[in-house]
């Protein structure tokens, strides 16, 4: 006698509002789900991190000259509306003058690249892929 | 206006990041726990040992 095994079955509709929500408001995404826990360690570390990198005077890129500059505002871009904020409200140097704003320049790229590592993690619980 | 010292710098990154890595990487909370506090020590602690390996080479 053959046997059914359970399938894992997707999840209809628009997918990707964990994703989005994740990107544009650092533990958005986790909120969305019920995740408050982890939504708000990830507010205050991402959040935390962008602005410590704002108070040390580090630099929010808005255009590239070369292919390091290009990475850097992939980076920055990765903190959604943070990072539109802060151009909005000229928040940033416009260069790196003095040696924390280079660990402040270092901080608000990373805090974009650990932004879109949370909004997949909220991607992940959304579909199922992570329990 | 914050103007940290190196080594505050690579705390407080290893702190953030960390906590990020420890809930992205692992699913149950108490390997989250595990999982941060061991990239906390690595980032710190390399820190400290490359530092040091620097100095020793430029004397």
């Amino acid at each position: 006698m053959a046997t059914t095994t359970p399938k894992a079955v997707a999840p209809a509709g628009f997918q990707y509002g964990a994703l989005i929500a994740g990107w544009l408001i650092p533990g958005g995404g986790h909120f969305l789900l019920g995740k408050w826990g982890r939504g708000l360690l990830l507010l205050a570390s991402i959040g935390g991190m962008f602005f410590l990198g704002l108070a040390m005077q580090g630099k929010v890129y808005t255009s590239a000259h070369d292919i390091l500059d290009l990475l850097a505002l992939v980076g920055d871009l990765g903190n959604g509306l943070l990072f539109l904020v802060s151009r909005l409200a000229g928040w940033g140097a416009d260069s790196v003058q003095v040696t924390s704003a280079d660990y402040g320049r270092a901080f608000i790229v990373v805090a974009g690249l650990l932004n879109i590592i949370a909004a997949v993690d909220a991607h992940s619980l959304a579909i199922g892929r992570k329990k | 206006m914050f103007h940290p010292s190196h080594f505050t710098a690579v705390l407080l990154f290893a702190l953030f990041t960390s906590v990020v890595f420890g809930i992205t990487m692992r699913s149950d909370p108490k390997q989250m726990v595990r999982y941060g506090a061991w990239c906390f020590l690595l980032f710190a602690g390399s820190a400290v040992v490359l530092s040091w390996a620097m100095f020793l080479i430029a004397r």
